[in-house]
């Protein structure tokens, strides 16, 4: 097409309604905004250029809300290949190798229709990593669901997990890590948040950035329906009692075409005919097809009547904004068409040439020939809103004295409590429903590390993943709460010996035009911006989900930190398993009993309360560097990180790993043993090794607090003088709540 | 040894065999694309699991329509060994090649967990480097193994030794605690009346390296080696 047919006022569209204030607001735009609209169409625009600038200034989309926050974060290294703002974020893992990894929310959908919501958001994030030209191969998730006894929890338990497993499981990816918390603050606003790790050579990554004027624009994989239709618009507003009317807005997954996408991307960028792609996520061809324009500087004209399409009668304004997963665009070399289309036709996936690159930097719609849409590129990415909303930090509660909270009557009945309580009871239930062993690499399976570790294909490199928040901490102090959860990935990573290496950060919270939600968010990245500069760990990739509220209610804020990290010689990892008796038990880190907010206070005297437990950067760096050569040198054979539910906990929990116990005895003049048995203090790790004196020595010598509390073996747990507790009795009461809530009648 | 490995729109673990057949032999088996009725001869042919055509019909009815599979079927026939693991299994139950049917889990969920398996027989190809009697720890990952033969078809199964693996305790104990899925008599694993043709259930071929799943799903792939070379 010429550039004289573009100066072509678009035509309206049988039955197009008139643009009025209120078909302004339904689509999500204040009246300034919708003012900036018109001042950059310099007329009232078309039906579907509207859904376009509302789609792509939606919170969802633009960040308008958190850019401001989000540039704060360190996202270089000399690792870092690509940092926030493609796809999925990049690193060098060595030998011409890169891992590539995103995590990214799927909160609104999930809760409205939880199967297909989470299974569609694991569909969205693999598809973000395979996009860059790696092949997946692990996935995790974090999960936050509300109360038990709120009457939707365990149906919506149950079909986050099965829509989980339900799309991984058909991909082949095995989901080998992840969390799973309770509280009531997510009764009517549930957080589903997917991470995809995936492997590509250093030398083969494919970006966004369209290239070359002429140079054809081709969609490929599933025909395009009318699902999901203003999803991001959904996902950038507060639920209310009309929410669940909005089910028809959630896509509908489907993991064998995606697999078979997967299958024709890799093998079509295993040629050199692609210059360009990106996948079709939230907001669909709108983002996809501005996105890559716009990063390559180009404009864009698209037959939408060439998409294929799912059922008659849909019109471009359907077509632009239609959520419809498993779909990818391209920009192709010149001529490499025909060698494109027979990839795709092979794995029987649609593929068709739906527009090419102009230098115009307009986007262009045609629609059997009319133009209906007409767009300049830059401005509607340079003039999109961007606020510098209100804030107010939450201020640092009032620390709480440990002396003050009761001890327990009875220790035994205390750690029972706490085991089978929903944050810390066993998530096997979850677990064995995901497939987490295929393709033969995991080295350490769920339950048994802090840490996932899978084998990089093709050698002895091993990557260990894993993911954190506890959102408990960011609610009574943001800043101390976002320092905390880089903090503990970065511990949970370096407790299998691996080097942590870079973050991907999925961003949860509340409505931010609230100061105080606003305020919080700002106090989260500040405590990471601390955390990541001085653990060397920077933010790659990332996801942004706000109003996470249901009738004004919000959640508890959670970003959660999704972190990998790089083990040279996987044959040296540990795990945390407890497999030996004989085996030395070293407490590393300073324990001063800090029972503000830890899970004691709240299973078992029902408060919340407190300041959380400090993180000192330089002391969590100490600590883990030293641990990290410990175990690479064979010294220490286990490792566990200590965090919710303190010391007992983690001893707990290696015991049953392991199948091994323990006899253990607190050190001389201990004042309050509920405190340095619960107490949630960070940078702690406990070590189990062979040669107890000789680890105590090499804490020594490093400046590290250590204290051997005692050997494995048996199967009990022994606390001299406190308690005495079978392993059988232990995992009976760890393994029997989530079991035995899901299969109860509601 | 000289394998193939078929490959449906859908399998996904062909890779996690393909290894495992690489481990014990040196070399890469052949991978055959599902369209290809027309393949090189073979010493074995593998169907491995996944989710053959998103098994959106009933689970392998589809890939047992296939054209390869009419030339499994054929070489099967003429008595080339044919290996179905997991959706293998029930790709070549389809084909007509095993008797039987995998229903749905009987807890309706999908289960990944090690199980323990008890060799009924060292008899066979397949498992001659086993002992009788012998419990062996292996994966499962599927969501319809429940093996389901009706009482004719099943006694005649055990009454001519056509019992491969059956689910145990960890002592070898066949008493239900270790079945995973409500297989009818426990049933992981069977063969055809000549021995040539196995299906299981449970994943063999990620149970071969010490780090990742333990080796006692080695010996079968070293079994077939020394049988078939």
């Amino acid at each position: 097409m010429s550039k004289s047919a573009m100066s072509a006022a678009p035509v309206k569209l049988p039955n197009e309604p008139a643009i009025t204030p209120q078909i302004v607001a339904e689509h999500g735009l204040a009246p300034d905004e919708y003012q900036r609209v018109l001042s950059i169409m310099g007329r009232t625009p078309t039906m579907v250029e509207l859904g376009i600038f509302s789609a792509m200034w939606s919170e969802h989309c633009s960040y308008k809300s958190s850019k401001v926050w989000l540039k704060k974060l360190p996202t270089s290294a000399p690792w870092v290949i690509q940092g926030p703002g493609e796809n999925a974020g990049v690193i060098d893992i060595g030998d011409g190798q890169a891992a590539i990894f995103k995590m990214e929310s799927h909160n609104h959908p999930s809760y409205i229709e939880p199967y297909q919501g989470a299974a569609t958001g694991v569909g969205g994030i693999l598809r973000d990593v395979f996009t860059m030209g790696a092949r997946p191969v692990a996935n995790l998730n974090a999960l936050r669901f509300g109360d038990p006894k709120h009457p939707k929890t365990r149906h919506l338990v149950s079909g986050v997990v099965a829509g989980i497993g339900g799309y991984g499981n058909c991909m082949g990816i095995p989901t080998v890590g992840g969390e799973t918390n309770f509280h009531a603050a997510y009764n009517g606003n549930i957080l589903v948040n997917a991470m995809t790790v995936g492997i590509a050579a250093t030398d083969k990554i494919f970006y966004a950035a369209a290239a070359g004027v002429g140079n054809p624009m081709v969609y490929v994989g599933s025909k395009t329906g009318r699902d999901g239709i203003h999803g991001a618009t959904m996902s950038s507003t507060e639920f209310n009692e009309d929410s669940e009317s909005k089910r028809p807005t959630v896509q509908v997954g489907d993991p064998f075409v995606e697999k078979l996408l997967l299958e024709a991307c890799l093998e079509l960028m295993a040629t050199d005919a692609i210059i360009a792609i990106q996948d079709m996520g939230a907001a669909g061809l709108t983002s996809s097809s501005f996105e890559m324009a716009a990063k390559g500087g180009l404009g864009l004209e698209m037959a939408l009547d060439k998409v294929p399409m799912r059922e008659d009668g849909m019109n471009p304004y359907e077509l632009m904004l239609s959520e419809s997963q498993e779909r990818m665009l391209m920009v192709l070399k010149p001529g490499r068409e025909e060698q494109a289309r027979k990839i795709f036709e092979k794995w029987e996936l649609d593929f068709a040439v739906i527009g090419h690159l102009t230098d115009t930097e307009r986007m262009v719609l045609s629609w059997h020939g009319d133009i209906v849409g007409d767009i300049p590129i830059p401005p509607l990415v340079t003039e999109a809103p961007m606020y510098e909303r209100p804030w107010t930090l939450t201020p640092l509660p009032p620390v709480l004295d440990a002396a003050k909270v009761p001890a327990p009557k009875d220790y035994k009945a205390s750690l029972l409590t706490l085991m089978g309580s929903p944050d810390l009871a066993s998530k096997a239930w979850i677990w064995h429903q995901y497939d987490h062993l295929i393709m033969g690499n995991t080295a350490i399976r769920p339950q048994d590390g802090d840490a996932a570790l899978v084998r990089v294909p093709g050698g002895h490199k091993g990557l260990a993943m894993t993911s954190d928040c506890t959102p408990r901490y960011v609610q009574a102090h943001p800043e101390t709460g976002g320092r905390q959860a880089v903090a503990e990935a970065w511990r949970n990573i370096t407790a299998t010996g691996a080097l942590p290496l870079a973050v991907t950060d999925n961003m949860n919270f509340g409505n931010p035009t609230k100061p105080e939600i606003m305020g919080q968010f700002a106090g989260a990245i500040m405590g990471m911006v601390e955390a990541c500069t001085v653990l060397d760990f920077p933010v790659v990739s990332g996801n942004v989900s706000l109003y996470n509220e249901t009738e004004g209610r919000p959640i508890l804020p959670t970003p959660t930190i999704g972190a990998v990290g790089v083990i040279d010689d996987i044959a040296k990892a540990v795990g945390s398993r407890l497999t030996k008796a004989g085996l030395a038990l070293v407490l590393l880190g300073e324990t001063k009993g800090w029972l503000g907010q830890s899970l004691y206070l709240r299973e078992l005297h029902g408060r919340e309360e407190g300041a959380p437990p400090p993180v000192d950067l330089a002391v969590e760096r100490r600590n883990g560097d030293f641990v990290r050569g410990e175990i690479l040198g064979g010294c220490i054979v286990a490792c566990h990180d200590l965090s919710d539910g303190g010391l007992l906990v983690g001893v707990a929990e290696m015991c049953l790993a392991g199948g091994t116990g323990v006899t253990m005895k607190l050190p001389a003049g201990t004042a309050a043993p509920h405190a340095f048995l619960y107490g949630e203090d960070q940078g702690r790790y406990l070590a189990a090794t062979d040669d107890g004196e000789a680890l105590m020595a090499a804490a020594s010598a490093s400046g590290i607090p250590a204290v051997l509390l005692g050997y494995a073996g048996g199967q009990v747990l022994v606390v001299e003088g406190l308690l005495s507790l079978p392993l059988a009795e232990l995992r009976a009461v760890h393994e029997a709540w989530l079991p035995t809530y899901m299969n109860s009648a509601a | 040894m000289k394998a193939a490995v078929l490959v449906f729109p859908g399998s996904n673990r062909e890779g996690d065999v393909a290894q495992a057949i690489e481990l014990v032999t040196g070399r890469r088996p052949n991978m055959i694309w599902h369209g290809d009725g027309d393949f090189e001869k073979t010493d074995l042919i593998v169907v491995p699991g996944g989710f053959s055509y998103g098994d959106y019909l009933r689970c392998g009815a589809m890939a047992a329509q296939s054209p390869v599979m009419a030339e499994v079927k054929r070489r099967a026939a003429q008595g080339v060994p044919v290996l179905g693991i997991c959706n293998g299994f029930q790709i070549v139950t389809e084909a007509g090649l095993l008797p039987g049917t995998l229903m749905r889990n009987s807890h309706l969920k999908f289960v990944c967990a090690d199980v323990h398996l008890k060799v009924e027989t060292s008899q066979s190809l397949f498992t001659n480097r086993y002992q009788a009697g012998q419990v062996i720890k292996v994966p499962v990952a599927h969501a319809e193994g429940n093996y389901f033969a009706d009482a004719e078809t099943l006694k005649r199964l055990e009454d001519r030794g056509q019992i491969a693996f059956r689910y145990c305790a960890p002592d070898g104990t066949v008493d239900g605690s270790g079945n995973p899925n409500g297989s009818i008599n426990n049933i992981a694993g069977i063969f055809n009346e000549t021995k040539t043709v196995m299906g299981l259930m449970p994943h063999p071929e990620n149970a071969t390296e010490p780090m990742f799943g333990g080796t006692d799903g080695k010996a079968l792939f070293e079994g077939l080696v020394e049988s078939l070379s």
